[in-house]
């Protein structure tokens, strides 16, 4: 078939040498901090440089993590978001997506400017913290949730997916006597389940990864979601709060929150590396679709 | 439908109301679904468009969006003239270019090279973890970001073997950029070559059978056969990214820097967010995130312009 010559195997090995220090690249720092959040403290306070297994496994810093009821509450706090605000997302998208699948609904081009144009062009930052306020929404989760009631992009996936769908079966439906909520709820949406799917995990997976909005809206402590606990220890380097509660003297809580803070980030990132792999496909069919329609 | 029926029959095209009308009566389930859809993006996304109006006044919460006073183009004059315009507008385009120049190419180049694999499970295997970063938490990036740039961090531990000085690289205002740069490319290179490696696979394979015929090699053949077909797409990828040319998330940045670096890493958005809501100076910061979007949505017009001249594709 395809003759293959010195230079393209050469070509050849350099490719797979490339791509191996990628794919390093990508894992080590995963890997680096699995390592260190399963070392003992001491030992990884006094190690320097890459780790290549845990020093002295010690799971001590994970039970501290759980321990914590900073840490439990965010997780509650965070599903909360997650499935509320995924439920809002579909509810909402499947209308707006079923709407504009429509090819005789007349003013259906005047809407998908109205809606694409909020793609392009926002208010800002500060009116919409201010909008947030006036709505009397500051400091409740929903100030998370409903403001990302809809992302234009997603909608424009769910379009093309719904789009995809036979007109025939409808036109069947629509002789029976079947309105539109009866073709959405019994027709479009059962055979749009793979594109719903893809939807809920890109919704899903922005909600758990928020942190912003909660740090902007939120001022009550127990409220705060995973995130914006995460922030805490990771940026803001306050992991005293962790330690002391966690009955752990006063010298020993700088050298005890080095390993928290790896424990915490596995803690917090596990859910979503843990469902990844078996959900890649899907997610990267997403990609697709919005990138030829988009 | 109606409507076009009435057209048929009676040789006259109804009017623009009694079409709508026509189509209400038939569609009004429709109608009914776009309530909640119109409301959300008028009260979430056109209000604020609307509040957006106190750039041009003396905004005080008491007296609300209508009720405060007009102040005209003040807060932009405050803004050109401010200390730190330079700057940050200065550290937005040097963050914006170089992550552009060395961040645009790098899914390109590594959806070229994914392409050339043949072994199928080393492929996915490459896809596999290239992606992950993606679904990683930004808080969670820029915690390891900041830890292994430390001084005792992993990364600047490696690079001092190297000869590299061992201090904590965000503690310097010459190394932000580098910082910042390198580790967006880390978290979107990989998701980012999705699109083109769709682009690649939609390649018509004669074309390459024809070449190899032609006598052209691998190299030949990538030049003159992979290169342009994907075009369209990059096309396309680079005006959506001219668009939000002076338009560096606020996040990353905010996740990132410290006062010692302000020098190097304030851009206008996390002035927005600084002056804005820490210490609510609310007209000024609008006025300012005002200026950079009406830019941002210049330049994306701009962008698809010239793009539709030049090769026919554009956004719209």
């Amino acid at each position: 078939m395809i003759r293959r010559t010195k230079g393209q195997n050469i070509f050849e090995v350099f490719n797979y040498i490339i791509m191996v220090v990628i794919m390093f690249t990508m894992l080590y720092p995963i890997l680096h901090v699995i390592f260190a959040s399963l070392s003992s403290p001491y030992e990884l306070m006094a190690h320097q440089g890459p780790l290549l297994y845990p020093l002295k496994f010690n799971m001590a810093a994970y039970a501290m993590v759980f321990k914590n009821p900073m840490i439990v509450k965010g997780y509650g706090n965070t599903l909360f978001i997650v499935i509320v605000g995924t439920c809002i997302n579909i509810a909402l998208t499947s209308l707006a997506a079923y709407v504009l699948s429509r090819k005789n609904f007349m003013p259906a081009k005047v809407v998908t400017v109205f809606i694409v144009f909020t793609m392009f062009f926002q208010g800002g930052l500060i009116p919409s913290y201010l909008n947030v306020r006036d709505l009397g929404l500051y400091d409740s989760l929903f100030a998370i949730i409903l403001p990302a009631s809809i992302s234009v992009f997603n909608l424009i996936i769910m379009r093309t997916g719904f789009e995809a769908i036979p007109v025939s079966l409808e036109e069947s439906a629509k002789i029976d006597g079947a309105g539109h909520f009866t073709i959405l709820g019994r027709i479009v949406l059962p055979l749009a389940l793979p594109t719903i799917a893809v939807i809920v995990l890109y919704y899903a997976v922005a909600h758990w990864n928020g942190w912003f909005n909660a740090m902007i809206y939120l001022n009550t402590r127990e409220k705060f979601p995973l995130q914006l606990v995460l922030r805490e220890i990771l940026i803001q380097n306050d992991t005293t709060n962790m330690a002391s509660s966690s009955g752990v003297g006063v010298g020993d809580q700088e050298v005890v929150g080095e390993t928290i803070k790896y424990a915490v980030i596995v803690v917090a990132t596990l859910p979503i590396l843990f469902v990844y792999p078996f959900l890649q496909k899907y997610f990267v069919k997403g990609v697709m679709v919005g990138a030829v329609k988009g | 439908m109606k409507g076009s029926l009435a057209t048929a029959q009676g040789y006259v095209k109804p009017s623009f109301g009694s079409r709508l009308k026509a189509d209400f009566r038939g569609n009004y389930q429709l109608y009914i679904m776009l309530i909640p859809v119109v409301a959300y993006f008028l009260l979430f996304h056109y209000k604020p468009m609307y509040g957006a109006i106190i750039a041009f006044k003396d905004f005080n919460p008491r007296k609300g969006v209508l009720g405060s006073d007009w102040v005209g183009l003040e807060h932009f004059a405050s803004f050109i003239t401010d200390p730190y315009f330079g700057r940050i507008v200065g550290n937005t385009l040097i963050i914006s270019l170089s992550t552009l120049i060395f961040g645009f190419p790098a899914p390109i180049i590594l959806a070229l090279l994914m392409n050339e694999i043949r072994c199928n499970l080393f492929k996915r295997t490459v896809q596999t973890l290239t992606y992950l970063p993606h679904f990683i938490s930004l808080v969670v990036i820029c915690g390891m970001i900041r830890d292994f740039t430390m001084d005792n961090g992993v990364i600047t531990v490696f690079l001092s073997y190297f000869g590299f000085p061992r201090e904590t690289m965000l503690n310097k205002p010459n190394l932000f950029v580098p910082v910042y740069v390198i580790s967006e490319i880390w978290q979107t290179v990989g998701w980012g070559s999705i699109v083109y490696l769709a682009a690649l696979t939609g390649i018509d394979m004669e074309l390459y059978e024809a070449a190899e015929l032609d006598g052209a090699g691998r190299w030949k053949q990538t030049i003159h056969i992979t290169l342009p077909s994907i075009i369209p797409t990059i096309m396309v990828m680079l005006i959506l990214r001219m668009g939000s040319m002076l338009n560096v998330g606020y996040e990353k940045i905010i996740l990132l820097y410290n006062e010692a670096i302000y020098s190097t890493s304030d851009v206008i958005s996390s002035y927005v967010y600084r002056r804005g809501l820490l210490q609510n100076d609310y007209s000024f910061s609008t006025a300012v995130g005002l200026f950079n979007s009406v830019i941002n949505f210049l330049l994306l017009i701009a962008a698809n312009q010239i793009s539709k001249r030049a090769n026919d594709s554009s956004l719209w």
